[in-house]
C-alpha cells in the first residue's frame, strides 16, 4: 500500500489522486460497484453513509447522504457516464450544500497483479470551485504553497 | 467553508499562507527544518542579496513561521512549527477525507480476501 498522493496544481480546474491498495482489481472494482460495499469504505468512519440511489450503469442516478452524530446531514448526487468499468468509471458529482458546482469524477482501477493503483481526476467547472472544494482558496498563493506546504510538514515530522 | 481550526485566526493564517507564496520564503523554510541559520548563511544556497533576504525573513518572521535570536553579531534564525502545523491541518481536510476512506478500503478488501472466494457478502466492519 503506497500513501495517498493529492496533486492540485496551480491555477487548474483538477484535482488528481492516486492510491495504491492491496487487492487484486476485480475485488477493488466490487468495492465500487457493489452499494453495500461502498457504503462500508467511502468517507470518514465519524459519518453514516445512507445510499439512497445507486445505478451503476451508464445514465444511471447515484445518491447518498453522509450523516455525523449530531444530526447534520450532506448529501451528494450525481450520474454515471458511460458503462462504469475498471478502466474508466465515470460520474458527475455535486455537493447539495454547494449546489450547482458540478465536477467530472474519473476513477480508473490500474491492475498491478496482485494491488490496484487507484487513479482519480475531479475536474471542476473552475478554479474557484475547486479551491472551494479543497477548501483551499483563502488567500492567493495557497494553491501554489499546498505541494511545498506538505513537503515541508514531512521534513517537520522527521525531525520532530 | 472559511473555518480555521480552534486557536488558527483567519489572519494569521492569511499571513502564513502570504508567507508561503514565494519560493525563496519557502526555500528558507525548508533550509531551517534542518537547523537555524544566520542571514549569512541563509543567503548562500540563493542567488538573492543579503537585504533581500532579510526582507523574506521580516515576512517569515510576521507570519510567526520563524523566530530570531542573537549570537554575538549573527542573527539566527529559527523554524517556527506551530502555525506551519495549523495550516497544514486546515488544509487537510481533501486529502483526509480520501485518507480515510482508503483505509477503509484496505479493511473491507482484507475482510473480503479473508473469506477467500469474495462471492458472499463480507462481514460488516464498519468500525
Amino acid at each position: 500500500m503506497t500513501e495517498l498522493k493529492v496533486t492540485a496544481e496551480p491555477g487548474s480546474h483538477e484535482v488528481s489522486t492516486e492510491r495504491e491498495v492491496e487487492a487484486p482489481r476485480d475485488v477493488v472494482f466490487r468495492a465500487y460497484r457493489e452499494p453495500e460495499l461502498l457504503a462500508q469504505w467511502l468517507g470518514p468512519r465519524r459519518y453514516e453513509m445512507e445510499i439512497d440511489t445507486y445505478e451503476f450503469r451508464d445514465g444511471g442516478r447515484w445518491r447518498y447522504v453522509h450523516k455525523d452524530d449530531q444530526g447534520n446531514s450532506f448529501g451528494f448526487h450525481g450520474v454515471f457516464h458511460g458503462d462504469p468499468s475498471p478502466d474508466g468509471m465515470v460520474q458527475t458529482f455535486e455537493f447539495e450544500g454547494y449546489p450547482g458546482h458540478v465536477s467530472l469524477d474519473t476513477a480508473v482501477l490500474e491492475d498491478r497483479g496482485d494491488r490496484t493503483l487507484i487513479r482519480t481526476i475531479s475536474v471542476f467547472q473552475s478554479v474557484e470551485d475547486r479551491d472551494g472544494m479543497v477548501q483551499a482558496g483563502m488567500a492567493d498563493g495557497m494553491r501554489e504553497a499546498y505541494e511545498r506546504l506538505e513537503e515541508l510538514a514531512a521534513k517537520l515530522v522527521a525531525n520532530g | 467553508m472559511k473555518k480555521a481550526t480552534t486557536g488558527t485566526s483567519d489572519e494569521q493564517l492569511d499571513a502564513v499562507f502570504g508567507a508561503l507564496a514565494d519560493r525563496t520564503r519557502r526555500a528558507i523554510l525548508v533550509r531551517l527544518a534542518e537547523g537555524e541559520a544566520s542571514v549569512n548563511e541563509l543567503c548562500a544556497p540563493f542567488a538573492v542579496s543579503q537585504p533581500a533576504i532579510s526582507q523574506h525573513l521580516k515576512v517569515l518572521e510576521r507570519a510567526g513561521l520563524i523566530s530570531r535570536s542573537r549570537k554575538g553579531t549573527a542573527r539566527l534564525s529559527h523554524l517556527e512549527a506551530e502555525p506551519l502545523k495549523e495550516a497544514v491541518t486546515w488544509l487537510g481536510n481533501y486529502r483526509e477525507y480520501w485518507e480515510e476512506s482508503y483505509e477503509r478500503l484496505d479493511e473491507l478488501l482484507g475482510a473480503i480476501r479473508r473469506e477467500g472466494s469474495g462471492q458472499t457478502d463480507p462481514g460488516r466492519s464498519s468500525s
